[in-house]
């Protein structure tokens, strides 16, 4: 693994290009900081307030690893402005995935949902969105542990690239990437130091690298 | 490496890679839905030349719970009775397309043989004496669960026919792997002649090792055949060597009563110890179930796993074809 400087569990996001490009991983760009992620992770809780009317019937379900820890902030913030306790679950999506037959895919932690999902909405709780294969995995998970009335997806940042129907109803911040490049999530709980959020690129990448990927930064948002 | 044949095949941390899963995978076996879609579209086939209950139910309800496809061959119904070739069976069991097969056979190195014949990949379910090494990690599993997952110094006896078992052999290389210090215990006649290849010590009084164990390991005596009598009888055989309540009342208060099944009450074991609060017996079996999911997964799915005795290092160099 290059030498990233997020700690921890890769997240698909970072998965798929580390690998492919290779090379070195170069700092580009700093996307948000601590300040703003502070500000992003109120504005979603007051979002998915303000989408449901209120907090009832809510279960705030964060995917592994850093989702975990982004569906606790929202919980927390969620709670101190409504005064009311949200059940919160973890999932991991491993034997869920599609890839499994084409790299190794390990489960991250234990599936945790405290409550019966059925007739609560779900909020799946992610750091980047990028090709929605994992959200796509967690939809399949959810729908073993039982039939919400709806599911809405809250993530940090959205990166484009996806390659399945799937949009996120909170986000962060959108943020148009080329498809080799990689976006470094930091966050306190998970992986030690200051909340921070990075873009990183090939060192070797003149922009000549192709395909599909050439002139990417078109997002959907 | 893509077959389980001997324990050798995973080292230390690979038995601790498959046990890390397979706690994943006991999860997924406790849900109101106990399945996941890991495996969809393989297909496992048991090749069983030996008879079985739990191996082979547990191997099968391992591959359903993944979602894999599993087909059965029974040496007893099958063309084996007209003279048909082992490798002749398992190269026609392969050209229906199995992914993987699950070997059970009389004779030691058969696993490793039809390995070399077939490209699907081959989990030895038993050979011979050689080696069981499901059964091996799923009694690690069993013992990580109770003491933790460090089973430095953790002290185990194995009780019985230890020369002709397989499941000691492998329960042995497994313990040993992990830090464990084992020692075998049993008549002359049912010890190793050597402990080359034992890690190992042996003793032959019971009630001297009795009081300073974590872990008591009954292995099955297998009196329905005669020439397995190496004793003069079954009720020698309890007086000495049986896990009586007796016994079981100076056993150190924490330490855990496994058997690998089925159970001779009230020869190796006595029934009311079976069932007494140290028995781990039934939870072996559970555990089975969630160790085989784990060495199917990463055989089929996920292959980093079985890289050798390092285990590791390979992580994600596989995402390039994504």
């Amino acid at each position: 693994m290059p030498d990233a400087p997020c700690a921890g569990q890769p997240n698909e996001a970072t998965a798929a290009p580390e690998s492919s490009g290779g090379g070195r991983f170069v700092f580009r760009a700093d996307v948000l900081d601590a300040d703003d992620l502070r500000r992003a992770h109120t504005r979603i809780a007051h979002e998915i307030v303000e989408r449901n009317h209120g907090a009832d019937r809510l279960v705030l379900i964060g995917l592994y690893t850093r989702g975990t820890a982004i569906a606790q902030r929202l919980r927390a913030a969620i709670e101190s402005f409504e005064g009311v306790s949200i059940p919160i679950g973890a999932l991991d999506v491993a034997f869920y995935r599609d890839d499994i037959a084409l790299r190794s895919v390990q489960p991250l932690g234990p599936t945790e949902v405290p409550v019966d999902i059925s007739g609560r909405t779900v909020i799946l709780v992610d750091d980047v969105l990028f090709t929605g294969r994992t959200v796509r995995a967690a939809l399949d998970a959810l729908t073993e542990l039982g039939r919400p009335i709806a599911v809405q997806l809250a993530v940090l940042v959205d990166r484009g690239h996806r390659e399945l129907p799937i949009r996120a109803d909170f986000v962060g911040k959108n943020l148009p990437t080329k498809r080799a490049e990689d976006v470094r999530v930091r966050l306190a709980e998970t992986d030690g130091g200051t909340d921070g959020i990075e873009l990183w690129g090939p060192a070797d990448d003149s922009g000549t690298d192709g395909g599909p990927d050439a002139g990417a930064g078109e997002v959907d948002a | 490496m893509r077959h389980l044949l001997s324990i050798d095949d995973l080292g230390r941390a690979g038995i601790d890679e498959v046990c890390d899963l397979a706690e994943s995978f006991l999860q997924v076996t406790q849900r109101e839905i106990p399945k996941v879609p890991a495996l969809r579209g393989k297909t496992v086939a048991s090749v069983f030349y030996e008879d079985s209950t739990r191996t082979r139910l547990s191997f099968e309800t391992a591959a359903k719970r993944l979602s894999a496809d599993t087909m059965t061959f029974s040496v007893s119904t099958s063309s084996v009775k007209k003279g048909e070739s082992l490798r002749d069976t398992v190269q026609t069991i392969e050209a229906m397309g199995v992914d993987a097969m699950v070997v059970r056979h009389p004779s030691a190195g058969a696993p490793h043989r039809v390995s070399m014949w077939v490209d699907a990949a081959v989990v030895n379910a038993g050979d011979g004496r050689h080696e069981h090494p499901t059964q091996a990690l799923l009694d690690v599993f069993t013992i990580r669960r109770h003491r933790g997952r460090e089973l430095d110094g953790a002290r185990v006896a194995i009780v019985g026919d230890v020369r002709r078992s397989r499941v000691a052999r492998s329960g042995a290389k497994a313990l040993a792997a992990l830090g464990a210090h084992v020692t075998l215990v049993g008549p002359p006649t049912m010890l190793p002649e050597s402990l080359d290849g034992w890690p190992a010590t042996s003793v032959c009084d019971l009630d001297a090792v009795l009081g300073d164990l974590d872990v008591i390991y009954l292995l099955r005596i297998q009196h329905e055949r005669r020439d397995a009598m190496h004793f003069p009888s079954l009720r020698e055989y309890t007086t000495r060597y049986g896990l009586t309540i007796e016994r079981a009342a100076r056993l150190a208060p924490d330490t855990l009563v496994m058997h690998p099944g089925p159970m001779n009450r009230g020869v190796e074991i006595a029934p009311e110890v079976a069932e007494g609060p140290a028995s781990v017996i039934t939870e072996q079996v559970a555990n089975g179930v969630a160790i085989r999911m784990a060495v199917l997964y990463s055989i089929l799915g996920s292959g980093t796993l079985m890289s050798g005795a390092g285990g590791s290092g390979s992580l994600g160099t596989g995402a390039v074809v994504v």
